[in-house]
This record gives C-alpha cells, sequence and structure tokens, in this order.
C-alpha cells in the first residue's frame, strides 16, 4: 500500500451545515498540495489532521499508527500527535522571544530548559534566524515570522507537516523571493508535506501533486500538468486559464516544455512565466508585423462562458485563450480547425523562480 | 420671635373663621435615629395642625446631623440624642441654646428569646460573648459606656455600629448577643429584640435637647415646630414610644 | 496638540464640559487638602486608629485579591470557554455586586454567613467559625464586592483572545494545563493585571459591606474607609489624616500601575 509510512487519511467531517470529505495519501518526502477557493475547507482539513477537530467518519493513519477512528473509538488529542503545524498567520506566541517560541514544543514534550534552548538554538542557526533569538514576533519581518514559524513545527520532529497558507501573509514582492526559501526548507523535511493554499501559484510550484477542493470535496487530483491541461470543473479552469510555466530563461528568450518564446526583458536561469489568456490572439494566418511569438496549433476545446469564449489549444505549446463570440464567429473557429496563435513579447510575465 | 406669633394667635382669635395657618413651606428636621419612630408620629400631628408646612425628617446618628449642620447644611430644627453634641452645635453659632424636651433611659437590648442568657451589666465582660454597642461619638455609645463605667465592668466589645438603628438591626438578626441602646428603642421594635432592665444606680438619662437654627431657611415653621414638640399634645405622642418628660 | 487642519479645533463646548467633569474629581480633593491640618498629621498618621486602619486594610484588600484572583480566574474561564445551562444568569450573578449597594451585599452575607445565616449557622456549629465581626468577615465583604471587576474583565479578554493560539501551542505538544499557564494566562496578562488593580482598588475602598456584614472594631474590623467614617463624627483633623493616608495609597499604586501596566488601555 502506498505511503504506509506517510499520511493516510479518508474522513468526513460536519460542522454547522458544512461538510468536508477528504482522502488523502501522501508517502514520505512528497508535498501535496491542497488547492482551493475561501471557504472549500481547508483550514478545517489543518485543524482535522492535526487534531484540533475530530472527524465524524474515516479514519486517520500516521506512520502506520491510528490518530482519528470513531467507529474504533480511537483518537489521539493534538498535544499527543506528531504534526508539526505553520498555521496561517503563523500564530506565533506574542509574549515569548523568537528562541523561547521554537524551544516551546520540545519544553511542552518534558526537555529541560538547557537541551531545549541548545536544540532551538541549532535551528535558529539553520533558518539564519539567530540573530534575532531574543525579539519578539512583534519586531519580525513577515518572512522572519515564517521561518521561525516553520522552525517552532520542525524541531520537534514532526512525523506530518501542515503548512496552512504558508505564504498569505505576506506582500507580493516578498512573496516570491520567500517562496524559493520555503521550497528549500522543505526539502529538509523528510516526512510527509501538506500545503493547504489558494494560489495556484504556491501549488504548482512548491507540490509534487496537487489536490483541488470545492465545497469541502476534492474535485481534481494530479500533477500540476494534469491539472492545468485537463481542468475538471469551472474553479480548475479558471485556475489553469493562467497559463503558468516553469520554464529556463536565457537573454530575452525563455524555453518552455522546449518552445522557445521571445520576452521583453533580459532573464537568466529558472523563471516562472505567465501568460493572461486575453492578451493570447488568433488568427487566420500566419500574423504580420510585431508578434514575435506565432505558431500554428490546432483548436481542442471551445467553451462558451457568455460573452466571452474560452478555448484550448493543442501542441506544441498547450495554452489557454479568452477571446470575444464574435472573434469565434469571425474567425469561424470550431474544434479541430487550425489556426495561428500570436503573442506579444511584452505580454509574457516573467517572474524569478 | 416668639412675640410675633403671640400676635399672629391673638389676630387668629380676633378673626375667628377666616384665620389661615400662620406658617407654610417646607421644614427640615435633623432628629437623632432614637426618635424615628416617635418624630414619625410628631410629624403628622403637626402637619395636621399646620397643613401649609411640608416637615421632612432627615435621621441619624446626632453626631452625625451636628457635622452636617457645623458644614452648613440647610436644616431648620436640630433634635439631638444628647447635650453634647448640641453644645457644639452652639459653640459653632448655629443655635442660641438647646432646650431638653424629653429624657430617655438606657437598657440592654438582647435577640427575642435571650439566647445567650444575658442577666446585666456583668455580662458585657464576657469574651465569649458577641457584644455591641454604639460608635464613641454616638450618644447611645457614650451613655452605654458611662454606663458601664458606673457598674465598673470593662466591656470585650465586638463591634462599633455607626447608629442605634444599626446596632439594633443586628441584635434583631441575632448576629450580636447584646448591646445597649434605649428604653425607647425595645419598646418600639414590637418585640423583635428584648430588653434587660439595667438598675438604677448604673444607669444614665439621657437629655434630648431641641432648637430651631439661628440661620433656619424657615424659621417660622421651625419656631412651630419646637413649640409643637414641647406642647403638651407633643409630649403626650413622645410618651406613647417611651420617651419621660423633663 | 495640534487639531487636524478643517477640524476647526475641538468644540468649546467640549472643552467646557470636559474641564467640569475634571472638576468633579479634583474639587474635592481640594476641599480635603484645604482642611488638612498639616502642622499636626505627623502626629496624626502615627496615632494607633491610623496604624491600625492601615494595616487592616492593606491586608485585607490584599488577600481580597488573591482569592478573587484564584476564584475569579476558573470562573472567568468558564464563563468564557464553558457553554453550559444558565450561563446567563451565572454572568448576571458575578454582575449583579456591582450594582447592588453595599450595604444590601453586606446584609446578604450577613444572612448567608452569619452566625444565623443559612450557611453561616452550620458553618459555626461544625467548625466554630464566625465570620462576622471578623477579619475573615472584612476579607469575604471584600471579595464579594471586588472580585466582580477581575471575573469581568478576564472573561472580556479571554473572549476576545484568538483561540487558535491554543490550538498552536496544544499542537506543539503543550497539554491543556501548560497552554493555560504558559499561553493563555500571559496572553490576557494585561488585563488580567487591570483586573487584579480594579479589585484591589475597589476592595481597599469597601465601605457598606464591611460595616454591614463584619461590623466596626479597631483591630479587627475597622478599615480605612469604617475609620474615616467614624472619625468624621468624632475628631475631624484624624478623619482628614486617614483620608489622606487612603488618597495617597491609592494614587500611588494607580499610577506606578497605569504607567507599567495600563499603556494600552
Amino acid at each position: 500500500m502506498e505511503g504506509l509510512l506517510g499520511l493516510n487519511a479518508d474522513f468526513s467531517v460536519r460542522r454547522e451545515g458544512f461538510r468536508l470529505d477528504l482522502k488523502l495519501s501522501i508517502p514520505p518526502g512528497r508535498t501535496v498540495a491542497l488547492l482551493g477557493p475561501n471557504g472549500a475547507g481547508k483550514t478545517t482539513a489543518v485543524n482535522v489532521l492535526s487534531g484540533l477537530l475530530a472527524i465524524d467518519q474515516g479514519r486517520i493513519e500516521l506512520v502506520g499508527a491510528v490518530l482519528d477512528d470513531p467507529g474504533a473509538g480511537v483518537f489521539v488529542p493534538p498535544e499527543a500527535r506528531r504534526v508539526g503545524v505553520v498555521f496561517q498567520d503563523y500564530l506565533l506566541f506574542s509574549h515569548l522571544s523568537v528562541e523561547e517560541n521554537v524551544a516551546f514544543g520540545l519544553r511542552s514534550r518534558g526537555m529541560s530548559k538547557e537541551s531545549s534552548r541548545t536544540r532551538a538554538g541549532e535551528w535558529l542557526e539553520r533558518m539564519g534566524l539567530l540573530d534575532l533569538a531574543r525579539r519578539k514576533p512583534g519586531q519580525l519581518s513577515g518572512g522572519q515570522a515564517q521561518r521561525v514559524a516553520l522552525a517552532r513545527a520542525l524541531v520537534t520532529e514532526p512525523d506530518l507537516l501542515l503548512l496552512d497558507e504558508p505564504l498569505s501573509a505576506l506582500d507580493v514582492s516578498t512573496r516570491v523571493q520567500l517562496r524559493r526559501g520555503l521550497a528549500e526548507h522543505l526539502e529538509q523535511f523528510t516526512g510527509p508535506r501538506l500545503l493547504i493554499t489558494h494560489d495556484p501559484t504556491e501549488a504548482f510550484l512548491l507540490a509534487d501533486e496537487i489536490h483541488v477542493i470545492e465545497n469541502g470535496t476534492i474535485t481534481q487530483a494530479g500533477s500540476a500538468d494534469d491539472i492545468r491541461l485537463r481542468p475538471r470543473t469551472h474553479y480548475v479552469a479558471d485556475l489553469a486559464g493562467s497559463n503558468l510555466f516553469l520554464a529556463s530563461a536565457h537573454n530575452r528568450a525563455v524555453d518552455v516544455h522546449g518552445h522557445q518564446l521571445q520576452i521583453a526583458d533580459d532573464f537568466e536561469g529558472d523563471v516562472l512565466v505567465t501568460i493572461r489568456p486575453s492578451a493570447i490572439s488568433l488568427h487566420q494566418h500566419r500574423p504580420e508585423g510585431s508578434p514575435r511569438n506565432a505558431w500554428l496549433t490546432t483548436i481542442e476545446l471551445i467553451e462558451h462562458l457568455g460573452e466571452r469564449v474560452r478555448l484550448r489549444t493543442g501542441p506544441p505549446l498547450p495554452l489557454t485563450v479568452e477571446i470575444t463570440e464574435s472573434a469565434v464567429v469571425e474567425l469561424s473557429l470550431s474544434e479541430g480547425k487550425e489556426v495561428w496563435v500570436a503573442i506579444k513579447a511584452t505580454e509574457i510575465g516573467v517572474e524569478p523562480e | 420671635m416668639a412675640a410675633s406669633r403671640m400676635v399672629v394667635v391673638a389676630l387668629c382669635a380676633l378673626t375667628l373663621a377666616a384665620c389661615t395657618p400662620s406658617v407654610n413651606g417646607e421644614l427640615l428636621v435633623s432628629a437623632a435615629s432614637s426618635l424615628t419612630d416617635a418624630f414619625a408620629d410628631v410629624e403628622t400631628a403637626f402637619e395636621a395642625a399646620n397643613p401649609e408646612v411640608d416637615v421632612v425628617m432627615n435621621f441619624g446618628s446626632s453626631s452625625s446631623l451636628r457635622e452636617q449642620i457645623i458644614e452648613g447644611a440647610p436644616v431648620d430644627v436640630f433634635a439631638s440624642a444628647n447635650t453634647s453634641n448640641m453644645d457644639q452645635v452652639v459653640e459653632a453659632g448655629e443655635v442660641d441654646g438647646g432646650e431638653i424636651f424629653v429624657t430617655n433611659l438606657l437598657q440592654i437590648a438582647v435577640p427575642v428569646g435571650n439566647p445567650a442568657g444575658i442577666v446585666g451589666l456583668e455580662d458585657f465582660a464576657n469574651e465569649e460573648l458577641l457584644i455591641g454597642f454604639c460608635a464613641e461619638a454616638v450618644p447611645c455609645g457614650d451613655f452605654g459606656r458611662q454606663a458601664l463605667e458606673n457598674a465598673g465592668v470593662t466591656p470585650a466589645i465586638d463591634t462599633n455600629e455607626p447608629d442605634v438603628r444599626a446596632l439594633l438591626t443586628k441584635i434583631e438578626a441575632g448576629e450580636l448577643d447584646a448591646g445597649i441602646t434605649y428604653v425607647t428603642d425595645v419598646l418600639s421594635s414590637d418585640g423583635a429584640v428584648e430588653g434587660v432592665e439595667i438598675p438604677g444606680e448604673f444607669n444614665v438619662v439621657a437629655e434630648y435637647p431641641i432648637a430651631a437654627l439661628v440661620n433656619a431657611p424657615n424659621p417660622d415653621a421651625a419656631g412651630a415646630f419646637v413649640e409643637f414638640v414641647l406642647s403638651d399634645e407633643g409630649q403626650s405622642i413622645l410618651a406613647s414610644y417611651g420617651f419621660s418628660s423633663p | 496638540m495640534k487639531p487636524a487642519r478643517g477640524t476647526g479645533g475641538p468644540p468649546v463646548l467640549l472643552i467646557i464640559l470636559g474641564i467640569s467633569g475634571l472638576a468633579v474629581f479634583a474639587l474635592p480633593l481640594a476641599g480635603l487638602l484645604a482642611r488638612t491640618p498639616w502642622a499636626k498629621l505627623g502626629s496624626l498618621l502615627t496615632g494607633d486608629v491610623v496604624t491600625d486602619a492601615l494595616g487592616l486594610s492593606l491586608l485585607t484588600s490584599l488577600a481580597a485579591t488573591a482569592i478573587a484572583a484564584i476564584i475569579g480566574v476558573p470562573l472567568a474561564w468558564l464563563l468564557a470557554r464553558v457553554d453550559f445551562p444558565g450561563r446567563t444568569i451565572a454572568r448576571g450573578l458575578v454582575t449583579l455586586p456591582l450594582v447592588l449597594p453595599p450595604v444590601v451585599g453586606g446584609a446578604a452575607l450577613l444572612f448567608a454567613f452569619g452566625r444565623r445565616g443559612l450557611f453561616g449557622q452550620p458553618l459555626n456549629e461544625a467548625t466554630g467559625l464566625l465570620l462576622p465581626f471578623s477579619v475573615w468577615g472584612v476579607i469575604l465583604a471584600n471579595t464579594f464586592v471586588a472580585a466582580p471587576f477581575l471575573v469581568i474583565t478576564v472573561e472580556g479578554a479571554l473572549r476576545n483572545l484568538d483561540q487558535r493560539y491554543e490550538g498552536a501551542a496544544a499542537t506543539l505538544g503543550a497539554s491543556r494545563w501548560t497552554l493555560l499557564r504558559r499561553v493563555t494566562l500571559p496572553m490576557i496578562g494585561p488585563s488580567l493585571v487591570a483586573g487584579l488593580v480594579l479589585t484591589w482598588a475597589r476592595a481597599l475602598g469597601e465601605f457598606g459591606a464591611t460595616i454591614t456584614f463584619a461590623g466596626n472594631l479597631q483591630g479587627r474590623t475597622q478599615t480605612l474607609p469604617l475609620a474615616v467614617f467614624v472619625a468624621l463624627e468624632s475628631d475631624r483633623d484624624a478623619a482628614i489624616a486617614l483620608s489622606l493616608v487612603m488618597v495617597a495609597v491609592s494614587l500611588t499604586v494607580l499610577v506606578a500601575l497605569r504607567e507599567r501596566w495600563w499603556k494600552g488601555f
């Protein structure tokens, strides 16, 4: 059975007119993202797995031990579970110093003051936080607070790591920077990892596998490409519609899945490429003039969304395109038909990964 | 002042049927709390005789009433439960001189059934019993201590209550075994407390002086009230509550 | 203090009413100071009535505050966190001493814990303990009147506390006691201190319930407020001296604590 040493959860829980059904298996060393809109039940999932909320039906197993099984009358309380959580907003204890925050879990589990300080110090060093040991959480930047929260969760060497929106408390500019750091820190944790997020970029970049959650149920699960290329719900389609790619850049060009795209600025190395669906134009013949990115492809899917129409194009670079209803008529587009795709270099968003 | 009222009375006598009440307005009487029940009756009778007057009674310990007057409270009449408080008001120039209108005797008050078996002042030395007194500045506290001194008893006091009513309340509730109050208090309690006599040789005669204030806001009514208290009608009301005429 | 441009500064009416408000608090104090016999203050303050009353007041007010902390914090926690039947009524009962005239509270205590009281009688018969006219009576009266300040302040703080922090502590392995001690109480620390200070201040000034329930005897039950009340009728100068002691003690503690703890209030 997959992930006998990881997390195996299959449960349902009801709360005031809301019901969450979740089936998850995460093997050690793997990151699964639970991606969904607000109110989909993501935080409920965190509470259930960490033991703050008991399930009504089903079973949760971690490293072969049962954590929650109402049928068998088993429930392990949060303090007895080995689950590390990085909470949304981090929830650092404002009255304790950074060091005391990190040592909290060790002290709570009965470690002596001295040894817990030493251990906390090791983690602070690993996270580059040693200088901030005496500070109070109120004196930290968002990124520093995030690393403290991560150190606090990892210092007790948990069997499962839960990250609830670890980047949403940060402003946009630091988010990009910290995402990379977070990916590195996640690598250090060898157990199963569950990332809760509403941000597809975060899920695509940090997770090996994405579970899309809507209204308390998983609507689609798979790799980033599965989700992006074969969306099964409107929500997923909207997410995937953002045309998000990991690519490598060199000078003013990026390589996306072996396909070269011209971009407006100089970049080097791994980058994240985004193309807005409405920034892509379709033509019956090879377009003339400025767009340097143009290729012939076929229409794979046409979806009517009122005034607008969403299309999916085929190889070499599958894209989601949004155009007006009248443009569809004008170009007499239909599924299977050949069409030219054109994108201006200035319309391609590039940020370092 | 008395003379002018005599003139009014004379005029009334002359005009007979057309006689209107000579005094009116509000009259503030500050009276010792041991007078509470008796003066309520006096008020009713006085207002019946002088329908234009509205008597407002302010009861309290004589010492606190004294302080209020010296601090300038707009009082018309002061009825104290001892002469020393009246003397201090005279000294302060608020009153020309008080007139003794009744006397009162002390009595030991005990809860109904006398559970502690109090027989006399000598019991007040018993540490085992809960003994209450009025505070020293209050007349009943002052007189009570004099009586014990007369009897040569050193009391084992457990509380000094702010006035005689507070003391009686705690005796009534059975929280205290005994306390020294006035004969009139025991009588007017309607059986809520019982009395134990204090022999005449130890007892203290409390003299109650009354006076209209020099700066009384309503001097005419004040004079009329004092006169009424001293009259036969006033004295008979007070006697019915156990007070003696001086 | 510069008013924002365009607002024209604070309205005149507001200034007049505000200053009148300050006068209500300041003028009585001025009256007290004007009557103070400064020359003989020293000898008055060292008199045994003053020292007895001051010692007793400090002892009983601090004891009442300690008891309020021991029973009041758990009560506040129950009211804030446990949804039990009759919680609204329980909350009302806690608030009652705040609106009840203290004399009524004292009378109620007498009927409950007096020698002939509902609980006082069996207590007295079983243990010989008698609360009225004793130091314990003063402490009980103080606690009854003052502890609601603590309960209400702490309950409010517990309700406002983000309970996710306690959840975070639990996932870090903290037992319920540990998280109460190391997370919940420290996080409501400022409110807890404010509640304790209010309770202590109320207990220090307690008069009505004390004199009604515990009586008035120098050295045993005569606290500062009682001593002031009695002295007002017998020895005015002593009363003023006692009042000054109360003002000085209260002001010192309140100002000191405000500087240190109440910044956010």
